[in-house]
């Protein structure tokens, strides 16, 4: 689960990690003319969301709120120097489509913009903390330049990356916080303060069961300051059950279809292609979609329809997959273990019958009594093409999609 | 032979008396194993399925003598059931629970190195405990001992060791294999975890030490570098020859697929490096899943006969 930016610095604020200061978080237009109105008066209208008082005068930047890094290339970030420009800035990002490289090649909708008032930076610094998973530990990362993506770094600059493991009982211990510092040539005006800053971070990391937890960059102000300019969160979907207060947060990520299909238990993810796919087990549902595409298609989703397939749960995947008016064939490919092929094969009939499905329907079953299913299936009067291999299934999927 | 389970293996059940545990302690006692037992809190002393519950692991293995433990306890309860497994003096652990979140695996680590080096404060024991999992249909030596939740007359005895990132997908690898006759001398289900026990160089190094083991299949998938580690692993230490499969070529980069591990993270995990460092490694890389069973058949063939 990914928190938006100024999600992930609400909790940042909690552990004292300083971020600019935020005037409003907007959502619709009349937002935007509520904070115009109440800015430097009075404290804004409860209409206006997360919205707070304001102090002091622009510059302000104007953050387009969506999940994605190099916002600013695609003109998600903007800063105003007059109330004009950031009512101006305001109004013309929300409802606007972004696309960068970490979007892959779909475009993320505007729904929420952050005005926060403008930084004087004089220094970036990128630190984060991530799970490495070979060594099974939390691991912060920090180089003494920021602003790029830690991929870049990576990759261009690896001697300027510094790592350091995290315990997960004791957190960043001081002396590694030190050593950080010194390491990334902190100046001694904001030692104390930087040092701070990588142990909560390092406990935000813990106590919120997240699997990053990033600032890009971490900037040193002109006026000798230290703040976060960025901030990033993302919970581990796992631990979403003790994480009550982050559970709550709405779910940014997922389409609407999505959504529904967790609702009811089934691991769905849209994609481009107009093949259906119906699978059970994560990694046979990966590998389906790679069959497809080596059979010269294109899956139009990723499903999951879990271990214990039975007929309610194969009617809802269907109709998930259906939900997705592109679907031109739907492959099912099954792998009878526990739950034998006959039974499935019921399943698929009484699922096809009761939503009359139309979309031809391909089916590749395998294991505990194939046989029978494949009879059942057969028999059925329905119009349903089966397949002996994943690789039979995949061609027929694709000659019906086209 | 084979690698962690065979005939002679006792196993205790953790989530003994649930619906899950109950099911699959069913068909692993049909299949042959050794269940010995079971471990709920709360219900020590009672009877279920014929055999004796216990309250706690410990005095579950010191009354029945058992080495191995089996895991069905739900998530948020699941790390801890591990570390007291592991604990109670059991060498092999398998844990089937799905859904554990990251950081618990990360503690359960923590306190599996302390166990081996005993380097760790009191619990430091030099001892090594071989944890398989979680989120992994367990460990299958056919013919012997079914630890999980596979389907069992879908293997046969014999001598190609499989390990697995995978559930079904690795049914479908193990059903293949036995349809051109060749059996397996060892399954292991790793799991798609992010954090896990038995990482793949671990059972390639089992694999590779076991007589009985010819051949290794690895079925990896994207996300995280275990595949690029085993690649170099088997480079530098396997003389035995290993195929492999990575499931998740076409899967967008950012969005897990169904494992919490299957993630294509900042640039890490894609499936184009992880078949790059096979290949070089001299791996044989099946492409399309479909002739996996073929492939493995054909090339070992040709090693026995040229």
């Amino acid at each position: 689960m990914k928190l938006l930016e100024y999600e992930a610095k609400e909790i940042f604020e909690k552990y004292g990690i300083p971020v600019p200061h935020k005037i409003a978080v907007i959502k619709t237009l009349k937002d935007v003319e509520l904070c115009m109105m109440h800015h430097g008066t009075a404290p804004l209208a409860p209409q206006v969301s997360e919205a707070m008082p304001t102090t002091g005068t622009g510059p302000w930047v104007v953050k387009a709120q969506v999940l994605a890094g190099g916002r600013g290339k695609a003109g998600g970030i903007k800063i105003a120097a007059t109330e004009a420009e950031l009512a101006d800035f305001c109004k013309n990002m929300l409802g606007m489509e972004i696309a960068t490289h970490q979007t892959h090649g779909q475009a993320l909708k505007v729904k929420e913009v952050l005005v926060e008032n403008a930084t004087n930076i004089a220094r970036e610094i990128y630190i984060s903390v991530v799970l490495d998973r070979s060594k099974a530990t939390p691991m912060l990362i920090a180089c003494s330049q920021g602003g790029m993506s830690i991929e870049e770094f990576a990759k261009e600059k690896p001697e300027l990356i510094v790592k350091m493991p995290v315990d997960i009982d004791a957190g960043l211990k001081d002396f590694q916080a030190r050593q950080l510092a010194f390491a990334l040539n902190i100046p001694g005006s904001v030692f104390p303060e930087f040092t701070k800053i990588a142990r909560n971070l390092a406990k935000i990391f813990i106590e919120s069961d997240a699997s990053l937890v990033e600032i890009n960059p971490l900037a040193l102000t002109k006026e000798g300051g230290i703040i976060a300019i960025d901030a990033k969160i993302v919970i581990d979907d796992n631990a979403v059950f003790r994480q009550k207060l982050l559970a709550s947060k709405p779910d940014h990520e997922s389409s609407e279809i999505e959504k529904e299909a967790k609702e009811i238990g089934i691991n769905y993810i849209g994609l481009d292609g107009n093949i259906g796919c119906m699978v059970n087990g994560a990694g046979l549902a990966m590998a389906t979609l790679d069959t497809v595409k080596l059979a010269g298609g294109n899956a139009a989703n990723f499903l999951d329809v879990g271990g214990g397939a039975n007929v309610e749960q194969i009617t809802k995947a269907f109709q998930i997959i259906l939900k997705d008016k592109r679907v031109k064939a739907i492959l099912v490919n099954i792998f009878g273990g526990i739950m034998k092929c006959d039974n499935i094969a019921q399943g698929i009939v009484e699922a096809t019958g009761k939503i009359g499905l139309k979309t031809p329907l391909i089916v590749r079953l395998e294991g505990t009594r194939v046989k029978e299913g494949k009879e059942i299936l057969k028999n059925s009067g329905l119009k349903i093409e089966q397949a002996d291999s994943l690789w039979e299934a995949a061609q027929k999927a694709v000659r019906s999609s086209k | 032979m084979a690698i962690l389970l065979n005939k002679n293996s006792k196993i205790i059940v953790q989530g003994f008396t649930g619906g899950q545990g109950t099911f699959h302690s069913q068909q692993c006692i049909e299949y042959g194993s050794k269940i010995a037992g079971g471990v709920t809190p709360g219900k020590g002393g009672t009877v279920h399925m014929g055999l004796p519950v216990f309250n706690t692991m410990a005095e579950a293995v010191k009354k029945t003598g058992a080495d191995a433990a089996l895991i069905f306890v739900p998530p948020p309860y699941a790390a801890d059931s591990i570390m007291e497994a592991a604990s109670a003096g059991v060498k092999h652990v398998i844990c089937i629970t799905e859904g554990i979140p990251v950081l618990d695996m990360v503690r359960v680590k923590k306190f599996l190195k302390g166990l081996e080096s005993g380097a760790d404060g009191a619990a430091g024991e030099g001892r090594k405990v071989y944890l398989v999992g979680p989120n992994c249909p367990g460990v299958i030596t056919p013919e012997e001992c079914k630890a999980g939740i596979m389907p069992g007359y879908i293997h046969k005895k014999g001598s190609v060791g499989i390990v697995s990132r995978s559930g079904t997908l690795t049914y479908e690898a193990v059903w293949q294999l036995t349809k051109e006759g060749l059996g397996q001398s060892t399954v292991v289900g790793i799991g798609g975890d992010p954090v896990q026990g038995m990482n793949f160089t671990e059972a390639l190094s089992l694999f590779e030490k076991d007589p009985e083991t010819r051949a290794v299949v690895m079925i990896g998938e994207i996300g995280g570098n275990a595949e690029e580690e085993a690649a170099r692993f088997v480079k530098e230490n396997m003389k035995k020859p290993v195929f492999s499969f990575v499931a998740g070529k076409t899967a967008p980069p950012g969005r897990r697929m169904g494992h919490a591990g299957a993630i294509v993270e900042g640039g890490s995990g894609a499936h184009s490096s992880k078949i790059e460092a096979l290949k070089k490694a001299g791996i044989t890389v099946i492409e399309n899943l479909s002739e996996l069973g073929k492939t493995v058949s054909e090339k070992l063939k040709e090693k026995i006969y040229t």
